[in-house]
């Protein structure tokens, strides 16, 4: 056995294991719970784009596609992020198709790290971005945010802690805390960014799904996009999450070293998923906002509660989670996990998934129906309550 | 500005009309707090919604094909010689007071009217079309074409047979 484990890369087993693995048992062990615990929409996707990739292999569409994706869906991204956000990138050398934001954040990590290369992300934070940047030899160190500074990274910190990196990865809006920065907040960040002459990924899976305005991108603040490379994808504004895509944009010469990556070990997205998505990027306009509305109304029903309850949570303005301390209760964020689960049937995340400084709160995805939300927020105050007493 | 621009201009109540056209059962207490507004005022605008006419009835969606009891729907498009000065709408009024019409609408197109009855059987729909619909004055022509199954009313799917499966955990 033993023996076995040598056999496994070293970069391998120094990943650590998920402090909520398991947590994660527990959960997939009880399946009549409510879960609030998922990380993915609760619309299936919008019939106008399961129509059009059905058509497309109808019409036979199975075939390998450009390594960088089709042109079709390049250009329509292009189109999509000049009307919605205001960018600028070229569908022929800028754009490349990848097989969610989880593969684009692997390509740019190894297509911009070398080993011993210092990035720098906030924590708390998506699962991956610390074991993508090590697998890809680089050291990564985590920034830790609080609920008091609002989980948003400051320019001091990233001075602070960036002296000689080279990279910064930005997750805003957040999974988990479903925090996002305003644009003079972006604009503070990028000046340190210029002066430290950082590369940044910015993961903005979760731009579309803004509340506080028009959705807008790190890409857009003064200098920053010959720096950085700008990751998304169709998973949660479009609820494609099954669908296994994404897209990198950024200078050529970036896309170009991710694309070279990707044609090697993935050679190309899935066609099917490319022709659908396609659709949904020329519908984007009419798809996301009646489900934008449907997120906000569960997210001031989220945020009412969570008040009541007595449960202190910095108000989120994006993607669909909410972030609350529960350590008023007197228990870990553990144990109020487990005996949430246990008592009242209801399923979140423990804070620890998301780095260390998440201990002591808990995720709420509030992508669920609405009447499932109200109930599993009803069985979560009476465990509070009953706390309490 | 008349009473109905005014109650549209106000904030978020599209979004009551939504909530509202979703579930009419949603309390005044949910909806103020989906909408962020207090529950006196949500209570406030629906009995605006109703006074003037924009709200005009809450119901159920039935789908009778499950009960076993029958239902027949019928589409009729009717051909009509307008009437001087008034146009469709003197036929179009007389047609729509009947019980067995349940949708009336004025078409573009090769026909006029086009008329949604429904019975308890075929028999009594065809009765009415035969005697009265065609007989009344200004009807030229009636073809009557019965609904075989309902699939989807008023933006409702009846039998839904798509599931979403989704993991209990993800991140």
């Amino acid at each position: 056995m033993s023996k076995h484990k040598e056999i496994l890369a070293q970069r391998v087993r120094d990943l650590r294991p998920s402090p909520i693995r398991r947590f994660f048992d527990l959960v997939e062990s009880m399946p009549d719970a409510i879960s609030l615990s998922v990380g993915e929409p609760d619309f299936v996707t919008p019939w106008h784009i399961r129509e059009a990739a059905i058509y497309s292999l109808e019409r036979g569409q199975t075939h390998y596609t450009p390594n960088r994706g089709t042109i079709e869906l390049r250009t329509e991204i292009s189109r999509y992020l000049a009307r919605r956000f205001g960018l600028e990138y070229d569908p022929e050398t800028e754009i490349l198709v990848t097989l969610g934001v989880s593969e684009g954040l692997d390509l740019a990590c190894r297509a911009l790290l070398d080993p011993g290369d210092v990035i720098v992300f906030a924590e708390p934070c998506y699962v991956s971005y610390r074991p993508c940047a090590a697998l890809a030899g680089a050291t990564p160190v985590a920034v830790a945010t609080t609920m008091e500074q609002g989980f948003k990274v400051t320019p001091a910190q990233v001075r602070d802690a960036a002296g000689n990196a080279k990279a910064l990865l930005l997750g805003y809006p957040s999974n988990p805390t479903g925090v996002a920065l305003s644009g003079d907040e972006m604009a503070a960040l990028a000046e340190v960014v210029a002066d430290l002459d950082l590369i940044v990924i910015a993961d903005e899976l979760y731009a579309e799904l803004r509340y506080d305005g028009e959705p807008i991108s790190f890409v857009a603040a003064p200098g920053m996009r010959e720096r950085t490379v700008l990751l998304s994808g169709f998973s949660k504004a479009l609820a494609m999450t099954g669908w296994r895509l994404g897209y990198a944009c950024g200078p050529a010469s970036i896309i170009d070293a991710m694309t070279k990556i990707h044609s090697y070990t993935a050679l190309c997205a899935s066609v099917t998923a490319q022709r659908g998505a396609a659709e949904g990027m020329r519908r984007a306009e009419r798809e996301i906002p009646p489900m934008l509305e449907e997120y906000n109304q569960r997210r001031r029903v989220v945020m009412s509660r969570l008040t009541r309850m007595g449960l202190p949570c910095f108000e989120p303005q994006g993607a669909f989670y909410a972030f609350p301390s529960v350590e008023g209760t007197g228990i870990t964020s553990q144990e109020f996990a487990e005996r949430l689960l246990f008592e009242e049937k209801v399923a979140v995340v423990p804070g620890e998934a998301f780095g260390e400084c998440g201990t002591g709160h808990i995720r709420i995805c509030y992508a669920t129906s609405m009447p499932l939300l109200e109930e599993a927020l009803d069985r979560m105050a009476r465990f509070a309550e009953s706390r309490r007493r | 500005m008349d009473d109905i621009t005014r109650i549209m201009k106000q904030p978020v109540v599209r979004d009551i009309l939504h909530i509202l056209e979703q579930d009419a059962h949603t309390t005044a207490e949910q909806i103020a707090e989906r909408t962020g507004l207090s529950k006196r005022r949500v209570m406030r605008m629906i009995r605006e919604l109703e006074s003037a006419g924009i709200i005009r009835k809450y119901k159920a969606v039935v789908n009778w094909d499950r009960t076993g009891a029958e239902r027949v729907y019928a589409f009729i498009e009717v051909r009509v010689t307008p009437e001087r000065g008034r146009g469709f709408n003197a036929v179009a009024e007389r047609i729509l007071r009947f019980p067995e019409v349940h949708s009336l609408y004025l078409m573009s197109g090769a026909y006029d009217l086009h008329v949604v009855a429904e019975g308890d059987n075929m028999r009594e729909v065809a009765l009415f079309v035969a005697e009265k619909l065609a007989t009344i004055e200004g009807v030229r022509s009636t073809a009557t074409h019965f609904v075989l199954r309902r699939y989807k009313v008023d933006g409702d799917i009846l039998e839904q047979p798509e599931q979403a499966e989704r993991l209990p955990i993800s991140m």
